[in-house]
């Protein structure tokens, strides 16, 4: 099966509708970026405490808001998870002004939680956000009241079946019933009696926590730019070393309107910039780079053969004959981003979201990004030297400049 | 052609068995190769569950406290030496980074005086720069190849008590490990599996370890209750019973009976370290504050005989017997090993944690946030390779078999060499592994539409499979390359995540430097061989 054969579009020719496009999307970007006062960065970067909680049926935001409200300090918001895949999924964020209160946020989140959706003084454990210590602890000397007789590893492998279960989806941390658990390999009705009377069930689970001091967080930031700025600046010289500074200077500048542009999406669709997102953009400059290059390298080959055609007529004859290639392996890897993006849960949301974005702009700007920049450049050089006063160099000898293979390529 | 052939193909099954190998082992059951599996393939905090600390040192305490014992010191040696002086003061930098500024100040010494004050110091405190302010005013600053020791040292035992400390609660692979640049940063990461709360580690680490020399009025006993027997039931007064360590070789519980004010606590206690004695025999070597020295030197004078134990956190760690009077440097002798005599220098050190630490960072993942990541990360990645899969084999047919063979080879290859570097897998890991897959589908992609490239020129199959992977080949090494170079910036500039993402790219595009042109070029050749003359090729 073959989709494209011999293709012939003018994709060079059709380059103003799309570097309007691109300049659209930059814009409107960089507009929604600087209306909302700059980024949304996540915890990582702007420090804060964070807390990921599950519960049971549609959570009561306004109730958690209030009842956080009264008990931590700064300003709390609460948000509903807006992933399909996350059901009942909540995250509850603070501020964290300075290091030390990094001890004392989470574990007045909790209590706030415990007290307004948990039973806190039924005596009681809540079983589904238990340790495993804390349930051994708890179970150890009721069991043996109960006449449960079992050795200490023969215990300790029952509660970690038991929080095992727990752990797994469908129940993903929340246990609603207790008598959910008799299927549990090893717990026998009097077992079971024992936990309903040493535990309860609350209806939530705390899933994750993350907290971060504002001085971590602005270092990281800095970090990550940094070394993505390092990154580029290192595939620039290898590909000026390759190829001619242009051409660097061309994929350079596409992978950067690449992320430019995706970040501008993340903050039109009000997302957070969180460390995996920042891994996802790392990605998509190194798929758009390698776009790029595959096209690149066509133009050098057929510069070196098509000694007579025009620059923009080689870039649209290796455009179109590297097609095939390009709708193949965009297509084939925009499907693994897209079962990502629908089926990946909630932790990889932001990044196949950004791959999502990235690939489909990645995969134009190589064509009308970074060629049109070589094409510019070149078309430039060329009216400087035909304007240059003295011996000027025939119009042969520029095109044979321009082209000679051992200038172009190395 | 064959010959190469075949030593094209021994290749590829070394590299093939010794990656299954590394990542399953040799397994002797199904529960074995789960358990292999489970062994090599290890995985982050963010897909198992865990808790994650950074915390800082501050070790500007420590350089305090030294400055602090250096301003004992030379008040002690002024006196000696009859030079006069004002005042002297230390200043009280609050961070971390102004540790270097720590300086102290000695202020009005007579000017006669001058070059006696020059001579003390020069021969007394070498690890310190003097300069003078004006004549009679001085400040002292440590020197800085003692300064950089100094942090360093504070660092690492840190991180020894933090480790010490968290092994008693009998986790399963914690790590505790220098984070960021060693040597400016002074950060210390703490990884805790399976520990969703880190409160209760939290607390152990916050708590100093209270150490102190006690005097060991009777003992040993086999049980609490036995030791009140001896004593009708009731301790004497000031004292307490203190159970002795479990330590290897001595059979079941030890008690003493030990006074309950110490004679020396760890506030004092400024250094020790293990050694051997003239005999060869292991000791452990420890020096005292002034102040501790002193009344040390009272107590075992009037004791020589008696018994001294170390209590760590209420455990005995060691029981002595005081040999001579011991001022403020001694020795605990006849320690049975190595390992005994390390072990002790380290309680005797613990006890005073050279610098307190503040918390920087605390990320925990809970076990079914974790169990629910790894479950839909699977899912969704089988899918996409599914839907990649089915399109290569219908839009390339017989060769699509090719790729999806490499594909698979790579994945194998990457996981082995996450195995074999021992390198842990998380999140941003599998985005690069994510990446590498698409470009090993690119690489494929690329070959074959130039093998068509060159059929349609009419060009037999045997040229048009030798031309497609010889021009494809520079652009897969162009795209390898700067993808590697970039990689290399990302790993020497970035952190944590962002160096997990960097590596397992770099694996797996080497991988697939292999599995695309080498694997795929051989199962070519293969085909060809087999049939001469093929008119046609199944792409």
């Amino acid at each position: 099966m073959q989709l494209f054969k011999n293709t012939d579009f003018d994709f060079l020719g059709k380059k103003w509708p799309f570097i309007i496009a691109s300049l659209v999307l930059t814009v409107a970007g960089l507009t929604s970026i600087a209306m909302k006062g700059g980024l949304r960065y996540g915890i990582d970067f702007k420090g804060g405490a964070q807390m990921t909680v599950k519960f049971a049926s549609p959570p009561p935001l306004d109730k958690i808001r209030t009842a956080l409200g009264q008990k931590v300090k700064g300003e709390v918001s609460v948000q509903n998870f807006t992933d399909v895949t996350a059901n009942n999924e909540v995250v509850i964020g603070t501020e964290l002004e300075e290091e030390k209160q990094l001890n004392i946020n989470r574990q007045a989140m909790a209590d706030v939680l415990t007290a307004t959706f948990g039973q806190p003084n039924s005596g009681k454990l809540d079983l589904n956000n238990a340790s495993q210590q804390d349930l051994m602890t708890r179970l150890r000397d009721p069991l043996a009241r109960a006449g449960v007789a079992m050795s200490d590893p023969q215990f300790q492998s029952l509660v970690s079946a038991i929080l095992n279960f727990r752990n797994t989806p469908p129940r993903s941390g929340l246990i609603s019933d207790f008598n959910q658990l008799s299927s549990v390999p090893g717990v026998t009705p009097a077992i079971l009696n024992v936990l309903k009377q040493e535990c309860y069930l609350s209806p939530f689970n705390i899933r994750n926590v993350e907290m971060v001091g504002p001085r971590v967080g602005a270092e990281l930031r800095n970090k990550a730019v940094l070394a993505t700025l390092y990154a580029l600046a290192g595939m620039l010289v290898y590909i000026a070393f390759r190829f001619e500074w242009i051409y660097g200077l061309g994929a350079v500048i596409a992978c950067f309107h690449d992320t430019i542009i995706t970040i501008g999406l993340f903050s039109l669709f009000n997302k957070d910039i969180t460390m995996t997102v920042i891994a996802a953009l790392l990605t998509l400059v190194g798929y758009s780079m390698n776009d790029t290059i595959v096209i690149f390298d066509r133009i050098r080959e057929n510069l070196k053969i098509m000694r007579r055609d025009s620059l923009e007529t080689i870039m649209n004859k290796s455009v179109n004959q590297t097609l095939s290639r390009t709708v193949m392996t965009s297509g084939l890897t925009f499907l693994t981003v897209i079962a990502l993006f629908i089926w990946g849960g909630p932790v990889l949301h932001g990044f196949s979201f950004a791959l999502v974005c990235g690939i489909i702009v990645g995969t134009y700007s190589s064509v009308f990004v970074a060629s049109p920049i070589v094409l510019f450049w070149h078309n430039y050089a060329d009216k400087r030297k035909k304007r240059a006063p003295g011996p000027a160099p025939s119009p042969a000898r520029a095109e044979a400049v321009r082209k000679t293979p051992t200038r172009v390529a190395k | 052609m064959a010959n190469n052939l075949k030593a094209r193909s021994l290749v590829i099954v070394v590299v093939i068995v010794a990656c299954i190998v590394g990542v399953i082992g040799f397994p002797k059951s199904v529960a074995d190769l789960q358990r292999n599996w489970q062994r090599n393939i290890r995985l982050g905090l963010d897909l198992k569950g865990g808790s994650h600390l950074v915390l800082q040192v501050q070790v500007q305490d420590a350089v305090k406290a030294n400055a602090d014992q250096a301003i004992e010191r030379l008040k002690d040696d002024l006196k000696k030496q009859n030079i006069t002086w004002a005042s002297i003061d230390r200043n009280d930098p609050q961070r971390p980074e102004d540790a270097d500024s720590v300086e102290i100040t000695i202020k009005g010494v007579v000017a006669t005086q001058s070059s006696a004050f020059r001579s003390l110091i020069n021969e007394r405190y070498s690890d310190w720069v003097l300069t003078a302010q004006n004549s009679t005013d001085y400040a002292l600053r440590m020197k800085p190849s003692e300064l950089v020791a100094l942090k360093r040292d504070t660092v690492e035992r840190e991180i020894q008590t933090i480790s010490n400390r968290i092994n008693q609660l009998g986790l399963t692979e914690p790590t505790v490990q220098q984070y960021g640049r060693a040597g400016d940063q002074f950060e210390v990461l703490v990884q805790l599996p399976g520990v969703d709360d880190p409160a209760r580690v939290k607390e152990l680490i916050g708590t100093t370890a209270v150490l102190e020399i006690t005097e060991v009025k009777d003992g040993p006993f086999a049980s609490r209750e036995a030791g009140l027997a001896q004593h009708g039931g009731v301790l004497p007064l000031n004292t307490k019973m203190v159970r002795a360590l479990p330590r290897g070789g001595t059979e079941g519980e030890q008690w003493y009976l030990v006074t309950k004010t110490p004679v020396i606590t760890g506030r004092e206690m400024r250094n020790a370290r293990a050694g051997q004695d003239e005999f060869r025999k292991w000791e452990t070597n420890f020096t005292l504050s002034q102040d501790g020295g002193k009344r040390f030197a009272r107590f075992t004078e009037a004791n020589i005989g008696n018994r001294l134990a170390v209590v760590l956190d209420n455990n005995i760690v060691s029981v002595a017997t005081i040999q001579s009077r011991i001022e403020d440097s001694g020795r605990i002798t006849g320690l049975g090993s190595e390992d005994e005599s390390v072990d002790l220098s380290r309680y005797l050190r613990s006890g005073s944690l050279p610098a307190g630490v503040t918390y920087l960072e605390e990320r925990s993942v809970g076990p079914s946030l974790g169990a629910d990541s790894i479950h839909e990360g699977f899912l969704a990645g089988i899918a996409g390779l599914l839907a990649v899969v089915i399109v290569m084999l219908v839009y390339y047919r017989r060769s699509g078999v090719n790729a999806v063979l490499a594909l698979i080879l790579n994945t194998v290859v990457l996981l082995a060499a996450i195995s074999y570097f021992k390198a842990v897998l998380t999140l941003p890991g599998i985005a690069g592994i994510i990446l590498t897959i698409g470009m090993a589908v690119d690489s494929n992609v690329l070959i074959f539409e130039r093998i068509r490239e060159e059929l349609r020129t009419g060009k037999s199959v045997v040229s048009a499979v030798d031309a497609g992977f010889g021009k494809a080949w520079w652009t897969i090494v162009d795209t390898h390359v700067t993808t590697i170079v970039s990689c290399a910036f990302l790993f020497l500039f970035g952190e944590g995540p962002v160096r997990g993402f960097a590596v397992t790219l770099t694996i797996g595009l080497a991988a697939n430097v292999f599995t695309a042109v080498f694997v795929s070029r051989t199962i070519f050749g293969y085909e060809l061989a087999g049939q001469r003359g093929m008119q046609e090729l199944s792409i």
